[in-house]
């Protein structure tokens, strides 16, 4: 063991055991970010402190939530509403927490498609991104089930369904993830605790890693500049810091970050108090009847796109029927975003105004999936139908065009 | 010296032989444990009389969890070879109730004689055969046996194996 003098104090008493100095200047004062980075790389910061109201509002439901079929849907709407004092307002936290943090996830992932994050020697950060979202889309699907009302019931029917297109195993399958024929007691009671357990601390896992990928490339910047971050730091370390390219996290950054942050944070308590029915689907407050299926069904705003894909195709093509091309379309559009940095052949990166054909295949993709949220809410009967055929048929063609578009880009810009 | 390398390499080989069996052990324990209970499995017998149905109004029976319908015929609509079952004098559709698209309930509509389901816009003719929209396959038959006027679904009896023969051949 080193050799320990007697502290002077007690900050040097912990810090000869803990190493906070050295801690903080790798963690904080040292940790460089470019200088030329907008709001939009706020996001991080944000879903860090989203995911903290979610654990924290989360803790204060467990405390009454009941997760047996014929206590559930009362200990959430009677108990918790009505009894728990301000226990309404760690349900609306929770709720509508979970709804704004896929809102910020997706300004996260589309700022980092625009201006290429995701590409040359980012790939791991993309990587455990797309990860994220796989565990947050897991996370509030699992908790989604746990009041027990009549939308929670029949999106948990679905989605495990949704299983049985695996071939061959399929049907056992679902029966096996369910625990039971039907969703029943014993699917409420594993998906509490993936919902409370499990996934939170996959997720937390997940955090880790995806910020530890990024300290070896570095945050991108707005220009998409490439630069020595090493030399610019030195440079700011001696002084030099109008010239330097880099700020330090802590305290420079930060301050940025929390000016988002505060705005960010108005705009959330103002929906929690004031808005909190958007992330409350009415017919959720009819409790799970197995039995009665409401007349329409759809997910959440933010797996609205993802639904539209999966039910654009209603009729047979080439033998295949329209539930498998569906689910095939499906499975294509949850996994094809985790290749990206492989999809863009394109090795430029700049902001996508810059790029003389993906800013048009970025546009594009925007407003497809706007269109796909769109129509997935809406009864898929008529025109509808339609639409929604063309939008997730229009999805799958853009993603296997993109490769084409980028390879086609790079020539040209090669060329110049 | 040779010999404290294998040696190194035999215990180091034992070792990984005992964690990949306790490994599998493990998994099979933690596959087993998510399976459905031994009284989930028992639970499956239902017994329904259908002698006392009015003709063209469903009727949804349950039977471990899933809604069956059962659809006694008018004298006007034809029995389907395959589809359709005789108890006593009439004929009926025997069916679970769940749309093969994604499972949910379709709806009964005795004016058309058909069932639409909502979520997806499927529609399934009365004898449960799709024909519009996403559902790959017609509804589910599930097992059943007649005794007399009454159907107990959950028990294989000569009608159901009939039926399930010509599907098979199908």
């Amino acid at each position: 063991m080193a050799e320990f003098k007697p502290a002077g104090s007690m900050y040097e008493w912990f810090d000869q055991r803990l190493g906070i100095d050295k801690f903080v200047k790798v963690m904080m004062t040292e940790y460089w970010i470019p200088k030329n980075i907008n709001f939009l790389w706020a996001m991080g910061v944000l879903l860090t402190v989203m995911f903290t109201l979610l654990v924290v509002s989360g803790i204060f439901l467990l405390m009454y939530y009941k997760p047996d079929i014929n206590m559930a849907f009362d200990s959430v709407n009677y108990t918790i509403m009505q009894e728990v004092a301000y226990g309404w307002l760690f349900r609306h936290i929770h709720a509508v927490g979970a709804s704004v943090v896929f809102l910020i996830i997706y300004i996260h992932m589309f700022t980092g498609i625009y201006y290429g994050s995701y590409k040359k020697g980012r790939e791991m950060i993309w990587i455990s991104g797309m990860l994220l979202f796989m565990l947050f889309s897991a996370e509030g699907f699992s908790g989604y089930m746990l009041p027990w009302g009549q939308m929670s019931y029949w999106a948990a029917y679905v989605i495990t369904e949704i299983f049985g297109g695996i071939p061959l195993i399929g049907g056992d399958l679902v029966v096996w993830i369910r625990g039971n024929f039907y969703v029943a007691d014993a699917t409420l009671t594993r998906f509490f605790m993936l919902h409370v357990l499990l996934i939170p601390l996959a997720i937390l896992g997940a955090i880790v890693f995806h910020f530890y990928s990024l300290r070896f490339p570095h945050v991108n910047n707005e220009a998409g500049e490439f630069f020595d971050f090493d030399e610019e730091a030195e440079k700011y370390l001696a002084g030099d810091k109008k010239n330097s390219k880099v700020v330090p996290f802590w305290p420079v950054f930060l301050s940025k970050d929390f000016f988002v942050l505060g705005f960010f944070l108005l705009f959330f308590f103002y929906l929690v108090f004031f808005h909190y029915s958007f992330a409350m689907d009415p017919i959720n407050f009819d409790k799970a009847d197995g039995l009665k299926t409401p007349a329409h069904i759809y997910p959440e705003w933010y797996f609205l796109w993802s639904y539209e894909v999966l039910r654009g195709w209603f009729f047979e093509i080439a033998g295949i029927s329209g539930k498998s091309l569906g689910l095939i379309a499906f499975g294509f559009a949850n996994a094809i975003f985790l290749v990206m940095p492989w999809l863009d052949r394109s090795p430029m990166v700049k902001p996508a105004n810059q790029r003389p054909y993906f800013k048009y295949w970025f546009w594009l993709m925007i407003a497809d999936l706007m269109v796909l949220t769109e129509f997935g809410k809406l009864p898929p009967t008529g025109p509808n139908a339609w639409v929604g055929f063309g939008a997730s048929l229009t999805f799958l063609v853009l993603f296997i065009a993109l490769p084409f578009i980028t390879k086609a880009e790079a020539k040209k810009v090669g060329g110049k | 010296m040779m010999m404290d390398e294998s040696r190194r390499g035999f215990i180091g080989k034992a070792f990984g032989a005992v964690a990949a069996v306790g490994g599998v052990a493990s998994l099979i324990a933690m596959k087993k444990t998510w399976d459905p209970l031994p009284s989930v499995m028992s639970a499956g017998f239902t017994t329904v009389d259908v002698s006392g149905l009015e003709a063209n109004k469903l009727e949804i029976a349950v039977w471990r969890g899933k809604p069956i319908f059962i659809l006694k015929y008018t004298e006007d609509m034809k029995p389907t070879d395959g589809r359709s079952v005789k108890v006593g004098d009439h004929y009926y559709s025997v069916m679970v109730g769940l749309c093969t698209h994604l499972g949910c309930i379709p709806g009964y509509e005795n004016d058309r004689k058909m069932f639409k389901c909502a979520c997806h816009g499927g529609e399934y003719s009365a004898d449960g055969r799709q024909t519009f929209g996403p559902p790959p396959r017609p509804l589910d038959i599930p097992p059943f046996k007649i005794d007399g006027v009454t159907l107990v679904l959950g028990e294989e009896g000569p009608e159901y194996k009939a039926m399930m023969a010509k599907a098979g051949g199908a």
